[in-house]
Protein backbone atom coordinates (compact mmCIF):
# COMPACT_ATOMS: atom_id res chain seq x y z
CA UNK A 1 0.00 0.00 0.00
CA UNK A 2 1.81 3.26 -1.13
CA UNK A 3 -0.15 6.57 0.25
CA UNK A 4 1.08 10.22 -1.67
CA UNK A 5 2.62 11.74 1.59
CA UNK A 6 4.51 14.06 -0.26
CA UNK A 7 1.60 15.65 -1.51
CA UNK A 8 -0.52 17.53 0.63
CA UNK A 9 -4.79 17.00 -0.09
CA UNK A 10 -5.70 19.90 -1.02
CA UNK A 11 -2.45 20.60 -3.73
CA UNK A 12 -3.50 17.24 -5.06
CA UNK A 13 -7.29 18.15 -5.49
CA UNK A 14 -6.40 21.56 -6.95
CA UNK A 15 -4.33 19.55 -9.12
CA UNK A 16 -7.74 18.85 -11.51
CA UNK A 17 -7.75 22.82 -12.03
CA UNK A 18 -4.34 23.57 -12.67
CA UNK A 19 -4.45 22.24 -15.48
CA UNK A 20 -4.66 23.67 -19.04
CA UNK A 21 -7.84 25.14 -21.48
CA UNK A 22 -10.06 22.12 -19.96
CA UNK A 23 -13.28 23.40 -18.58
CA UNK A 24 -14.34 21.27 -15.48
CA UNK A 25 -18.04 19.94 -15.17
CA UNK A 26 -19.71 21.63 -12.95
CA UNK A 27 -20.75 18.89 -10.69
CA UNK A 28 -16.41 17.69 -10.95
CA UNK A 29 -14.73 20.84 -9.64
CA UNK A 30 -12.31 20.11 -6.89
CA UNK A 31 -13.09 23.78 -5.15
CA UNK A 32 -14.05 23.33 -1.93
CA UNK A 33 -17.85 23.49 -1.33
CA UNK A 34 -19.23 26.67 -0.05
CA UNK A 35 -19.85 26.26 3.82
CA UNK A 36 -23.69 25.89 4.45
CA UNK A 37 -25.20 28.53 6.94
CA UNK A 38 -27.68 26.41 9.26
CA UNK A 39 -30.68 27.18 7.90
CA UNK A 40 -29.61 28.14 4.52
CA UNK A 41 -31.23 26.50 1.23
CA UNK A 42 -27.52 26.83 -0.35
CA UNK A 43 -27.23 23.05 -0.75
CA UNK A 44 -30.43 22.80 -3.04
CA UNK A 45 -30.49 23.04 -6.65
CA UNK A 46 -31.78 26.69 -7.47
CA UNK A 47 -34.47 24.54 -9.84
CA UNK A 48 -35.93 22.80 -6.74
CA UNK A 49 -39.10 22.87 -5.82
CA UNK A 50 -39.91 24.91 -2.90
CA UNK A 51 -40.50 22.69 0.24
CA UNK A 52 -43.62 22.10 1.15
CA UNK A 53 -42.92 23.05 5.13
CA UNK A 54 -40.81 25.96 6.48
CA UNK A 55 -36.92 25.41 6.89
CA UNK A 56 -36.85 24.99 10.26
CA UNK A 57 -33.71 22.23 9.73
CA UNK A 58 -30.70 22.44 12.18
CA UNK A 59 -28.30 21.23 9.16
CA UNK A 60 -28.54 21.67 5.49
CA UNK A 61 -29.12 17.94 4.98
CA UNK A 62 -32.37 18.51 7.24
CA UNK A 63 -33.52 20.75 4.69
CA UNK A 64 -33.40 18.58 2.05
CA UNK A 65 -34.41 15.42 3.12
CA UNK A 66 -38.12 15.06 3.84
CA UNK A 67 -38.13 11.17 4.99
CA UNK A 68 -35.71 9.19 7.11
CA UNK A 69 -32.92 6.82 6.22
CA UNK A 70 -34.49 4.21 7.81
CA UNK A 71 -37.98 4.88 5.90
CA UNK A 72 -35.63 5.36 2.30
CA UNK A 73 -33.48 1.75 3.52
CA UNK A 74 -36.75 0.36 3.63
CA UNK A 75 -37.52 1.31 0.24
CA UNK A 76 -34.68 0.11 -0.70
CA UNK A 77 -34.83 -3.54 0.65
CA UNK A 78 -38.88 -3.53 -0.53
CA UNK A 79 -37.07 -2.87 -3.98
CA UNK A 80 -33.58 -5.11 -4.63
CA UNK A 81 -34.49 -7.64 -1.34
CA UNK A 82 -35.01 -10.22 -3.61
CA UNK A 83 -31.48 -10.12 -5.32
CA UNK A 84 -28.62 -12.14 -4.49
CA UNK A 85 -26.75 -11.47 -1.60
CA UNK A 86 -23.49 -10.31 -3.40
CA UNK A 87 -25.61 -8.14 -5.53
CA UNK A 88 -27.34 -6.72 -2.48
CA UNK A 89 -24.07 -6.04 -0.53
CA UNK A 90 -22.68 -3.92 -3.94
CA UNK A 91 -25.54 -0.77 -3.01
CA UNK A 92 -24.60 -0.88 0.91
CA UNK A 93 -23.26 2.59 0.91
CA UNK A 94 -19.68 2.71 2.03
CA UNK A 95 -18.98 5.79 4.36
CA UNK A 96 -17.99 7.97 1.57
CA UNK A 97 -21.12 7.03 -0.30
CA UNK A 98 -23.30 7.76 2.70
CA UNK A 99 -21.66 11.58 2.90
CA UNK A 100 -22.16 11.97 -0.66
CA UNK A 101 -25.89 10.79 -0.53
CA UNK A 102 -26.58 12.96 2.39
CA UNK A 103 -25.50 16.21 1.00
CA UNK A 104 -26.06 14.90 -2.54
CA UNK A 105 -22.64 15.19 -3.59
CA UNK A 106 -22.51 19.07 -2.57
CA UNK A 107 -20.25 17.99 0.63
CA UNK A 108 -18.90 20.94 3.20
CA UNK A 109 -15.10 21.70 3.50
CA UNK A 110 -14.57 19.47 6.29
CA UNK A 111 -16.37 16.19 5.35
CA UNK A 112 -14.66 16.51 1.45
CA UNK A 113 -11.19 16.41 3.55
CA UNK A 114 -12.46 13.30 5.32
CA UNK A 115 -13.50 12.07 2.21
CA UNK A 116 -9.83 12.38 0.44
CA UNK A 117 -8.29 11.36 3.19
CA UNK A 118 -10.20 8.31 3.59
CA UNK A 119 -9.91 7.35 -0.16
CA UNK A 120 -6.20 8.06 -0.71
CA UNK A 121 -5.45 5.28 1.56
CA UNK A 122 -7.32 3.05 -0.76
CA UNK A 123 -4.97 3.86 -3.62
CA UNK A 124 -3.03 1.12 -4.75
CA UNK A 125 -0.05 1.93 -7.41
CA UNK A 126 1.94 -0.71 -9.55
CA UNK A 127 4.47 -2.38 -7.79
CA UNK A 128 6.71 -1.90 -11.05
CA UNK A 129 6.22 1.81 -10.76
CA UNK A 130 5.05 2.00 -14.33
CA UNK A 131 2.06 4.17 -14.67
CA UNK A 132 1.72 3.88 -18.28
CA UNK A 133 0.63 0.51 -20.56
CA UNK A 134 -0.16 -0.29 -23.73
CA UNK A 135 -2.36 2.82 -25.82
CA UNK A 136 -3.88 0.74 -28.45
CA UNK A 137 -5.47 -1.33 -25.47
CA UNK A 138 -6.26 1.80 -23.72
CA UNK A 139 -8.14 2.42 -26.41
CA UNK A 140 -10.39 -0.30 -26.75
CA UNK A 141 -10.88 -0.09 -22.97
CA UNK A 142 -12.05 3.37 -22.96
CA UNK A 143 -14.64 2.78 -26.04
CA UNK A 144 -15.92 -0.37 -24.34
CA UNK A 145 -19.11 0.12 -21.96
CA UNK A 146 -19.73 -3.44 -21.13
CA UNK A 147 -19.34 -5.32 -17.17
CA UNK A 148 -21.35 -5.04 -14.41
CA UNK A 149 -24.70 -4.81 -14.93
CA UNK A 150 -27.18 -7.32 -14.09
CA UNK A 151 -27.58 -8.67 -18.04
CA UNK A 152 -23.86 -9.20 -18.09
CA UNK A 153 -22.21 -13.00 -18.61
CA UNK A 154 -20.48 -13.97 -15.50
CA UNK A 155 -16.88 -14.09 -17.90
CA UNK A 156 -17.63 -10.77 -19.25
CA UNK A 157 -14.55 -8.09 -19.05
CA UNK A 158 -14.84 -5.12 -18.05
CA UNK A 159 -14.81 -1.97 -20.16
CA UNK A 160 -13.59 1.46 -18.69
CA UNK A 161 -16.43 3.20 -20.63
CA UNK A 162 -14.82 6.34 -20.75
CA UNK A 163 -16.20 7.78 -23.92
CA UNK A 164 -19.71 7.69 -22.55
CA UNK A 165 -18.62 10.70 -20.03
CA UNK A 166 -15.67 12.04 -22.14
CA UNK A 167 -14.57 13.37 -25.19
CA UNK A 168 -10.69 12.01 -26.05
CA UNK A 169 -9.47 11.08 -29.38
CA UNK A 170 -10.26 14.07 -31.82
CA UNK A 171 -11.38 11.51 -34.11
CA UNK A 172 -13.90 10.05 -31.97
CA UNK A 173 -17.60 12.07 -32.52
CA UNK A 174 -19.48 9.80 -30.53
CA UNK A 175 -18.82 10.87 -27.02
CA UNK A 176 -20.56 12.17 -24.00
CA UNK A 177 -20.33 15.56 -21.86
CA UNK A 178 -21.00 14.45 -17.98
CA UNK A 179 -17.43 14.95 -17.49
CA UNK A 180 -14.80 17.38 -19.19
CA UNK A 181 -13.07 16.56 -22.60
CA UNK A 182 -9.93 14.42 -22.17
CA UNK A 183 -8.74 15.73 -25.78
CA UNK A 184 -4.71 16.44 -25.84
CA UNK A 185 -4.64 15.24 -21.91
CA UNK A 186 -0.89 14.31 -21.57
CA UNK A 187 0.52 17.13 -24.34
CA UNK A 188 -1.67 19.81 -22.53
CA UNK A 189 0.03 18.60 -19.39
CA UNK A 190 3.82 18.07 -20.62
CA UNK A 191 3.53 14.52 -19.76
CA UNK A 192 5.27 15.16 -16.23
CA UNK A 193 5.59 12.69 -13.56
CA UNK A 194 3.25 13.92 -11.43
CA UNK A 195 0.31 14.51 -13.86
CA UNK A 196 0.73 11.16 -14.44
CA UNK A 197 0.24 10.33 -11.07
CA UNK A 198 -2.05 12.61 -10.31
CA UNK A 199 -4.25 10.88 -13.34
CA UNK A 200 -4.10 7.23 -11.90
CA UNK A 201 -5.20 8.50 -8.81
CA UNK A 202 -7.92 9.83 -10.57
CA UNK A 203 -8.70 7.18 -12.36
CA UNK A 204 -7.82 4.58 -9.51
CA UNK A 205 -10.06 6.00 -6.94
CA UNK A 206 -11.79 9.20 -7.93
CA UNK A 207 -13.26 9.99 -4.71
CA UNK A 208 -9.46 10.24 -3.35
CA UNK A 209 -8.73 14.07 -5.54
CA UNK A 210 -12.43 15.24 -6.14
CA UNK A 211 -14.89 14.71 -3.13
CA UNK A 212 -18.49 13.20 -4.30
CA UNK A 213 -16.81 13.15 -8.30
CA UNK A 214 -19.50 11.71 -10.46
CA UNK A 215 -16.83 9.43 -11.70
CA UNK A 216 -16.70 5.45 -10.76
CA UNK A 217 -13.79 4.34 -8.65
CA UNK A 218 -12.36 2.36 -11.06
CA UNK A 219 -9.69 0.77 -8.95
CA UNK A 220 -10.63 0.81 -5.39
CA UNK A 221 -14.11 -1.29 -6.62
CA UNK A 222 -12.44 -3.44 -8.65
CA UNK A 223 -13.68 -2.98 -11.91
CA UNK A 224 -11.04 -2.35 -13.93
CA UNK A 225 -7.61 -4.88 -13.22
CA UNK A 226 -4.30 -2.96 -12.94
CA UNK A 227 -2.84 -3.37 -16.44
CA UNK A 228 -6.34 -1.89 -17.74
CA UNK A 229 -5.75 1.30 -15.73
CA UNK A 230 -2.02 1.65 -16.90
CA UNK A 231 -3.23 0.60 -21.22
CA UNK A 232 -6.20 3.87 -20.21
CA UNK A 233 -3.52 5.60 -18.96
CA UNK A 234 -1.19 5.22 -21.86
CA UNK A 235 -4.31 6.20 -24.23
CA UNK A 236 -3.85 9.75 -22.14
CA UNK A 237 -0.29 10.26 -21.78
CA UNK A 238 1.42 8.53 -25.14
CA UNK A 239 2.26 11.22 -27.25
CA UNK A 240 1.61 8.82 -30.22
CA UNK A 241 -2.03 8.18 -28.83
CA UNK A 242 -4.46 10.00 -30.71
CA UNK A 243 -6.03 11.44 -28.16
CA UNK A 244 -2.63 13.42 -28.50
CA UNK A 245 -2.74 14.16 -31.85
CA UNK B 1 -15.65 22.25 -32.30
CA UNK B 2 -18.30 24.49 -34.46
CA UNK B 3 -18.28 21.25 -37.29
CA UNK B 4 -19.10 18.34 -34.92
CA UNK B 5 -22.07 20.79 -33.23
CA UNK B 6 -23.13 21.23 -36.77
CA UNK B 7 -23.32 17.75 -37.26
CA UNK B 8 -24.93 16.82 -34.20
CA UNK B 9 -27.90 19.31 -35.35
CA UNK B 10 -28.33 17.77 -38.50
CA UNK B 11 -28.39 14.68 -36.93
CA UNK B 12 -30.45 15.79 -34.13
CA UNK B 13 -33.12 17.02 -36.92
CA UNK B 14 -33.07 13.67 -38.62
CA UNK B 15 -34.24 11.71 -36.23
CA UNK B 16 -36.74 14.51 -35.17
CA UNK B 17 -38.24 14.27 -38.63
CA UNK B 18 -38.33 10.31 -38.60
CA UNK B 19 -40.08 11.23 -34.92
CA UNK B 20 -42.50 12.81 -36.12
CA UNK B 21 -42.74 10.39 -39.74
CA UNK B 22 -43.36 7.45 -37.16
CA UNK B 23 -45.40 9.36 -34.45
CA UNK B 24 -48.96 9.18 -35.82
CA UNK B 25 -51.31 6.43 -34.67
CA UNK B 26 -51.42 4.95 -38.07
CA UNK B 27 -47.78 3.88 -38.65
CA UNK B 28 -47.18 3.78 -34.35
CA UNK B 29 -46.84 -0.07 -33.92
CA UNK B 30 -47.33 0.83 -30.20
CA UNK B 31 -51.37 1.07 -31.17
CA UNK B 32 -51.34 -2.64 -32.03
CA UNK B 33 -50.93 -2.65 -28.19
CA UNK B 34 -53.30 -0.24 -27.33
CA UNK B 35 -56.12 -2.28 -29.32
CA UNK B 36 -54.56 -6.00 -27.99
CA UNK B 37 -55.05 -3.48 -24.51
CA UNK B 38 -58.47 -2.89 -24.77
CA UNK B 39 -59.81 -6.54 -25.93
CA UNK B 40 -58.05 -8.17 -22.48
CA UNK B 41 -59.39 -5.44 -20.20
CA UNK B 42 -62.82 -6.32 -21.16
CA UNK B 43 -61.59 -10.51 -21.51
CA UNK B 44 -63.27 -12.67 -18.61
CA UNK B 45 -60.52 -14.56 -16.67
CA UNK B 46 -59.31 -15.80 -13.30
CA UNK B 47 -61.75 -17.83 -10.69
CA UNK B 48 -64.27 -15.60 -10.70
CA UNK B 49 -64.58 -15.11 -14.68
CA UNK B 50 -65.22 -11.68 -14.19
CA UNK B 51 -63.43 -8.56 -16.40
CA UNK B 52 -61.14 -5.98 -15.23
CA UNK B 53 -63.80 -3.60 -15.70
CA UNK B 54 -65.14 -4.05 -12.25
CA UNK B 55 -61.52 -2.62 -11.58
CA UNK B 56 -60.99 1.14 -9.90
CA UNK B 57 -57.74 2.93 -11.36
CA UNK B 58 -59.02 5.66 -8.98
CA UNK B 59 -61.66 7.48 -10.30
CA UNK B 60 -64.31 4.60 -10.14
CA UNK B 61 -64.83 1.20 -11.53
CA UNK B 62 -64.41 0.90 -14.61
CA UNK B 63 -63.63 4.96 -15.52
CA UNK B 64 -60.62 5.22 -17.91
CA UNK B 65 -60.67 8.20 -19.46
CA UNK B 66 -57.70 10.53 -17.29
CA UNK B 67 -57.06 7.76 -14.86
CA UNK B 68 -53.23 7.11 -15.74
CA UNK B 69 -52.86 11.01 -15.41
CA UNK B 70 -53.58 10.87 -11.70
CA UNK B 71 -51.05 7.88 -11.42
CA UNK B 72 -49.55 6.39 -8.56
CA UNK B 73 -52.10 7.38 -6.27
CA UNK B 74 -53.51 5.96 -2.83
CA UNK B 75 -55.91 3.20 -2.73
CA UNK B 76 -57.98 2.79 0.23
CA UNK B 77 -58.75 -0.61 -0.28
CA UNK B 78 -55.35 -2.01 -0.67
CA UNK B 79 -54.29 1.16 1.44
CA UNK B 80 -51.36 1.58 -0.30
CA UNK B 81 -50.08 3.83 -3.44
CA UNK B 82 -49.81 2.43 -6.72
CA UNK B 83 -48.61 2.84 -10.05
CA UNK B 84 -50.67 1.75 -12.59
CA UNK B 85 -49.40 -1.90 -13.35
CA UNK B 86 -49.26 -2.56 -9.46
CA UNK B 87 -52.94 -1.51 -9.44
CA UNK B 88 -53.93 -3.94 -12.39
CA UNK B 89 -52.13 -6.89 -10.23
CA UNK B 90 -54.09 -5.94 -7.43
CA UNK B 91 -57.64 -6.47 -9.20
CA UNK B 92 -56.23 -9.12 -11.49
CA UNK B 93 -55.76 -11.23 -7.79
CA UNK B 94 -58.77 -8.98 -5.96
CA UNK B 95 -61.37 -9.16 -8.46
CA UNK B 96 -60.49 -11.60 -11.20
CA UNK B 97 -59.16 -13.85 -8.86
CA UNK B 98 -56.65 -15.04 -11.22
CA UNK B 99 -53.24 -16.11 -10.17
CA UNK B 100 -51.08 -13.83 -11.54
CA UNK B 101 -47.64 -15.41 -11.76
CA UNK B 102 -47.94 -15.90 -15.24
CA UNK B 103 -48.40 -12.69 -15.94
CA UNK B 104 -45.82 -11.00 -13.79
CA UNK B 105 -43.50 -13.89 -15.64
CA UNK B 106 -44.85 -12.16 -18.91
CA UNK B 107 -44.19 -8.41 -17.69
CA UNK B 108 -41.66 -7.68 -20.63
CA UNK B 109 -42.21 -8.92 -23.74
CA UNK B 110 -39.89 -10.49 -25.98
CA UNK B 111 -39.51 -12.74 -29.05
CA UNK B 112 -42.08 -15.10 -29.22
CA UNK B 113 -43.76 -13.92 -25.65
CA UNK B 114 -46.63 -11.46 -25.56
CA UNK B 115 -47.16 -9.12 -22.76
CA UNK B 116 -50.43 -8.68 -21.23
CA UNK B 117 -49.37 -5.82 -18.75
CA UNK B 118 -47.38 -4.07 -21.54
CA UNK B 119 -51.00 -4.02 -23.70
CA UNK B 120 -53.31 -3.08 -20.57
CA UNK B 121 -50.80 -0.09 -19.89
CA UNK B 122 -51.01 1.17 -23.71
CA UNK B 123 -54.56 0.92 -23.35
CA UNK B 124 -55.45 2.78 -20.18
CA UNK B 125 -52.25 5.16 -20.60
CA UNK B 126 -54.17 6.20 -24.03
CA UNK B 127 -57.25 6.79 -22.78
CA UNK B 128 -55.32 9.64 -20.82
CA UNK B 129 -53.52 11.00 -24.08
CA UNK B 130 -53.51 14.66 -24.22
CA UNK B 131 -54.37 14.87 -20.25
CA UNK B 132 -52.05 16.86 -18.35
CA UNK B 133 -49.72 14.63 -15.60
CA UNK B 134 -51.66 15.13 -12.29
CA UNK B 135 -49.47 14.27 -9.78
CA UNK B 136 -51.99 13.03 -6.15
CA UNK B 137 -49.70 14.27 -3.44
CA UNK B 138 -52.86 15.09 -0.65
CA UNK B 139 -52.53 11.76 1.21
CA UNK B 140 -49.68 11.25 3.32
CA UNK B 141 -48.70 8.18 2.16
CA UNK B 142 -48.65 9.82 -1.19
CA UNK B 143 -46.21 12.91 -0.38
CA UNK B 144 -44.24 9.76 1.30
CA UNK B 145 -43.63 8.08 -2.10
CA UNK B 146 -42.65 11.40 -3.85
CA UNK B 147 -39.88 12.02 -0.87
CA UNK B 148 -38.67 8.58 -1.23
CA UNK B 149 -38.84 8.54 -4.56
CA UNK B 150 -36.35 11.83 -4.90
CA UNK B 151 -33.85 10.10 -2.28
CA UNK B 152 -33.51 7.15 -4.61
CA UNK B 153 -33.09 9.77 -7.27
CA UNK B 154 -30.19 10.80 -5.64
CA UNK B 155 -28.73 7.51 -4.01
CA UNK B 156 -25.42 6.41 -5.03
CA UNK B 157 -24.17 2.59 -5.14
CA UNK B 158 -23.35 -0.28 -7.15
CA UNK B 159 -19.52 -1.07 -8.35
CA UNK B 160 -19.68 2.68 -10.53
CA UNK B 161 -21.22 4.54 -7.46
CA UNK B 162 -24.15 5.80 -9.98
CA UNK B 163 -27.38 6.98 -9.53
CA UNK B 164 -30.12 8.32 -11.19
CA UNK B 165 -28.69 11.74 -10.49
CA UNK B 166 -25.01 11.30 -12.10
CA UNK B 167 -26.69 10.93 -15.83
CA UNK B 168 -30.29 13.48 -14.78
CA UNK B 169 -28.48 16.12 -12.33
CA UNK B 170 -27.61 18.42 -14.95
CA UNK B 171 -29.26 20.11 -17.81
CA UNK B 172 -27.87 19.59 -21.24
CA UNK B 173 -25.68 16.52 -20.85
CA UNK B 174 -25.25 12.85 -23.18
CA UNK B 175 -24.41 9.96 -22.80
CA UNK B 176 -22.05 9.03 -26.06
CA UNK B 177 -24.34 11.01 -28.47
CA UNK B 178 -27.67 10.48 -26.23
CA UNK B 179 -29.32 13.51 -24.83
CA UNK B 180 -30.26 13.07 -21.66
CA UNK B 181 -33.17 14.72 -19.94
CA UNK B 182 -32.57 16.76 -16.52
CA UNK B 183 -35.23 14.99 -13.93
CA UNK B 184 -33.47 16.78 -10.62
CA UNK B 185 -36.11 19.18 -10.67
CA UNK B 186 -39.19 20.29 -12.79
CA UNK B 187 -39.32 21.52 -16.21
CA UNK B 188 -39.56 20.78 -19.63
CA UNK B 189 -37.25 17.75 -19.52
CA UNK B 190 -39.31 16.37 -16.99
CA UNK B 191 -42.46 16.88 -18.78
CA UNK B 192 -41.39 15.74 -21.77
CA UNK B 193 -39.94 12.75 -20.34
CA UNK B 194 -42.70 11.85 -18.63
CA UNK B 195 -45.48 12.36 -20.85
CA UNK B 196 -43.94 10.02 -23.38
CA UNK B 197 -44.44 6.76 -21.36
CA UNK B 198 -45.47 4.35 -21.94
CA UNK B 199 -43.70 4.20 -25.75
CA UNK B 200 -42.61 1.99 -28.85
CA UNK B 201 -39.30 1.49 -28.90
CA UNK B 202 -38.50 0.21 -32.34
CA UNK B 203 -34.53 -0.90 -31.16
CA UNK B 204 -36.42 -3.47 -29.48
CA UNK B 205 -39.89 -3.80 -31.64
CA UNK B 206 -41.72 -3.46 -28.19
CA UNK B 207 -44.18 -1.47 -26.04
CA UNK B 208 -42.72 -0.52 -22.96
CA UNK B 209 -43.81 0.65 -19.75
CA UNK B 210 -42.30 2.30 -16.97
CA UNK B 211 -42.09 -0.33 -14.92
CA UNK B 212 -39.26 -2.08 -17.94
CA UNK B 213 -37.98 1.67 -17.82
CA UNK B 214 -36.60 2.22 -14.29
CA UNK B 215 -35.60 -1.52 -14.32
CA UNK B 216 -33.35 -0.55 -17.55
CA UNK B 217 -31.92 2.28 -15.51
CA UNK B 218 -30.70 -0.01 -12.59
CA UNK B 219 -29.14 -2.39 -14.85
CA UNK B 220 -26.96 0.49 -16.16
CA UNK B 221 -26.96 1.91 -13.31
CA UNK B 222 -24.78 -1.41 -12.07
CA UNK B 223 -27.48 -2.00 -9.32
CA UNK B 224 -29.31 -5.43 -9.14
CA UNK B 225 -32.58 -6.05 -10.62
CA UNK B 226 -35.43 -4.44 -8.89
CA UNK B 227 -38.46 -6.26 -8.53
CA UNK B 228 -40.96 -5.72 -10.52
CA UNK B 229 -44.16 -3.61 -9.19
CA UNK B 230 -42.35 -2.92 -5.93
CA UNK B 231 -42.19 0.08 -3.86
CA UNK B 232 -39.14 1.59 -5.24
CA UNK B 233 -40.34 2.01 -8.65
CA UNK B 234 -43.59 3.22 -7.41
CA UNK B 235 -41.92 5.84 -5.45
CA UNK B 236 -39.26 6.98 -8.36
CA UNK B 237 -42.44 7.41 -10.66
CA UNK B 238 -44.22 9.27 -7.88
CA UNK B 239 -41.18 11.39 -7.98
CA UNK B 240 -40.86 12.33 -11.19
CA UNK B 241 -44.39 12.50 -12.17
CA UNK B 242 -44.62 15.64 -8.80
CA UNK B 243 -41.37 17.24 -10.93
CA UNK B 244 -43.23 16.37 -14.36
CA UNK B 245 -46.79 18.32 -13.71
CA UNK B 246 -48.48 19.99 -16.00
CA UNK B 247 -46.89 17.64 -18.59
CA UNK B 248 -48.96 16.97 -21.49
CA UNK B 249 -49.37 13.23 -22.13
CA UNK B 250 -49.16 11.79 -25.92
CA UNK B 251 -49.09 7.80 -25.28
CA UNK B 252 -47.99 5.80 -26.37
CA UNK B 253 -45.37 7.66 -27.65
CA UNK B 254 -42.10 6.06 -30.03
CA UNK B 255 -38.55 6.31 -29.40
CA UNK B 256 -35.48 4.83 -31.22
Amino acid sequence: MTTLTKFSMLALALGALTCGPIAAHAADQAIPPKPVAATSKATEPTTKPAATKADAAATPSAAIHKVSAETVDAYVKATFGKAPEEWQQRIVPDDTMKACNKFRNEVPTDIAEAIMQREIKKVVFPADGKLLGDWKAGAKIANNGRGGQFSDKADTVNGGNCYACHQMAPSEVSFGTLGPSLTHYGKDRNYTEAEIKQAYTKIYNSQAVVPCSNMPRFGTNNFLTEQQIKDVMAFLFDPESPVNK
Amino acid sequence: MPFRVHAEDASEKEIERYRAMISDPMSNPGFLAVDRGEQLWASKRGSNNVSLEGCDLGLGAGKLDGAFAQLPRYFKDADRVMDLEQRLLWCMQNIQGLDTKDVVARRFSGPGRVSDMEDLVAFIANKSSGMAIEPQLKHPKEQEMAAVGEELFHRRGGVMDFSCSTCHGAEGKRIRLQGLPYLAGPGKDAQLTMASWPTYRVSQSALRTFQHRIWDCYRQQRWPAPEYGSEGITALTSYLNKIAAGGELVVPSIKR
